[in-house]
């Protein structure tokens, strides 16, 4: 029966979303017997995102641009403060993209299976057991029941992913480490198309922020997120209220509505178990300033499926031999998240008065910056100049 | 036990906040099971407040 189901493989990654195809393309490049499932019918789809990728998250990707899945060159970028002060940056060419995740999504997919993955849609993993050092993954395709054995499985499922916890590791997020958000896809709205626009405030988005990243010259996604418990009131709510308060945007329409949850924290010290891999949202591999996560998830995928391969290569499939992912991931992109949190609880601590002050300070470079080292010390040094914000410059240093 | 509303949107945030892994994100939408103590985390967490617990609903 078509599609057929292979009943052995050598890796068996669940999610298709960055996480997941990255993995499931480097596996396959590698040789490996790969089957990639996904369990919504389409992938890509619905979208959970504000869609904004910057040119270095796209190079730390090392994948090509293609216009089939780019919506629009960003050409700067303002960031307002409550007061409608503002600290903006421009570019002479774009160092940002807003993308279109269901085209994106599904366009890495066609890459895994380019590369050989067998990829397979609206197929479901039941439940998996683990036995004679393999993994047996009850699959449902629509069409019925299914099994297939894997030596090592890559859980890519997402921030609801359940696979990690009934493999072991504990990922539940406490509140304070994952945004709620909301966001509107908008259409006839007055923008400038060609700038992603933040905007912060405790009354405007607590904890958060929210941003409108155009898709076209009269199309944006709109959105909020924000933390409970310091926040109110519902990423919702707040995000309506945004809405009916922004003068270009009132007037709009409401193409598509998403909200769901962001990892901002939480970062995982181990993310394997016996024969088994945990990636992307899953495994809360999130930048947890801005809450991008797409180059997070497909580097993260990259690493786990560069320790898979050498695992089946060794034929060595133990906790112990895969936490070598646990020690790359950090080498390369955890410890810099770790970092990261920290300008998060100092942002969760900023009232309105603080904010207007730092606009006052703060250069377009400098916002840019806030996600490298260099750029953290400047702030801790400008929060210096505040006697109520010391305490805070002190933990950042 | 919780149950959520038409304006739930699946998401799946209420799952990974769950500290007693009672929810599961389905098709038809978020099935809660007895382990579930009414903690309300899930409904803090909800972005469109479509989550009711006996707790919130008292």
């Amino acid at each position: 029966m078509f599609p057929e189901i292979p009943s052995e493989v050598d890796i068996a990654v669940i999610g298709l979303g960055p996480a997941g195809s990255s993995a499931a393309m480097a596996c396959a490049k590698a040789g490996l017997r790969v089957l990639g499932i996904e369990k919504r019918q389409e992938i890509g789809s619905p979208c959970r995102c504000g869609e904004g990728l910057s040119r270095s998250a796209l190079e730390r990707m090392g994948i090509e641009l293609d216009e089939k899945w780019v919506n629009i060159g960003l050409y700067g970028q303002t960031v307002y403060a409550p007061n409608g002060k503002y600290v903006r940056i421009d570019f002479d060419e774009p160092k940002g993209w807003i993308i279109e995740r269901k085209v994106f999504d599904k366009h890495l997919a066609v890459l895994a299976a380019r590369a050989g993955a067998r990829i397979l849609s609206r197929t479901e993993a039941l439940d998996l057991v683990r036995e004679n050092n393999k993994i047996n993954i009850r699959l449902n395709s629509g069409n019925g029941t299914g099994e297939v054995r894997a030596k090592i499985v890559i859980a890519a499922d997402g921030v609801e992913s359940k696979i990690a916890r009934n493999m072991g590791i504990n990922t539940t997020l406490k509140l304070v480490d994952i945004a709620s958000c909301a966001q509107f896809e908008m259409a006839n709205v007055k923008i400038d198309s060609k700038r992603a626009e933040y905007y912060t405030g405790n009354e405007i988005a607590r904890a958060g922020y929210a941003w409108i990243f155009p898709k076209g010259k009269d199309t944006a996604n709109v959105g909020i997120g924000i933390r409970k418990p310091f926040a109110n009131k519902t990423a919702y709510e707040y995000l309506k209220e945004f809405v009916n308060s922004h003068p270009g945007l009132k007037n709009g329409s409401i193409v598509e509505v998403n909200c769901g949850g962001v990892p901002v924290g939480g970062l995982l010290e181990n993310m394997v178990a016996d024969n088994f891999m945990v990636v992307g949202d899953a495994a809360h591999q999130v930048n947890p300033i801005h809450g991008g996560g797409i180059a997070e998830a497909y580097v993260g995928g990259r690493i786990a499926a560069e320790v898979a391969v050498e695992a089946v290569r060794e034929g060595n499939y133990s906790k112990e031999f895969l936490s070598e992912y646990n020690k790359r991931w950090w080498k390369e992109r955890g410890n810099k998240l770790k970092k990261l949190v920290k300008v998060r609880e100092l942002v969760e601590n900023l009232t309105d008065d603080d904010l207007n002050w730092l606009a006052n300070y703060m250069t377009g470079e400098d916002l840019i910056n806030l996600t490298r080292s260099s750029g953290i010390k400047r702030l801790a040094m400008l929060l210096m100049k505040k006697p109520r914000l010391l305490k805070f410059a002190r933990k950042l240093l | 036990m919780i149950e959520a509303d038409g304006k739930c949107l699946r998401c799946g945030g209420c799952v990974s906040v769950c500290p007693l892994d009672a929810l599961t994100l389905t098709e038809s939408g978020i099935v809660c099971s007895d382990k579930c103590t009414d903690c309300g985390i899930c409904a803090e967490f909800c972005p469109l407040s479509a989550i009711k617990t006996e707790k919130v609903g008292e």
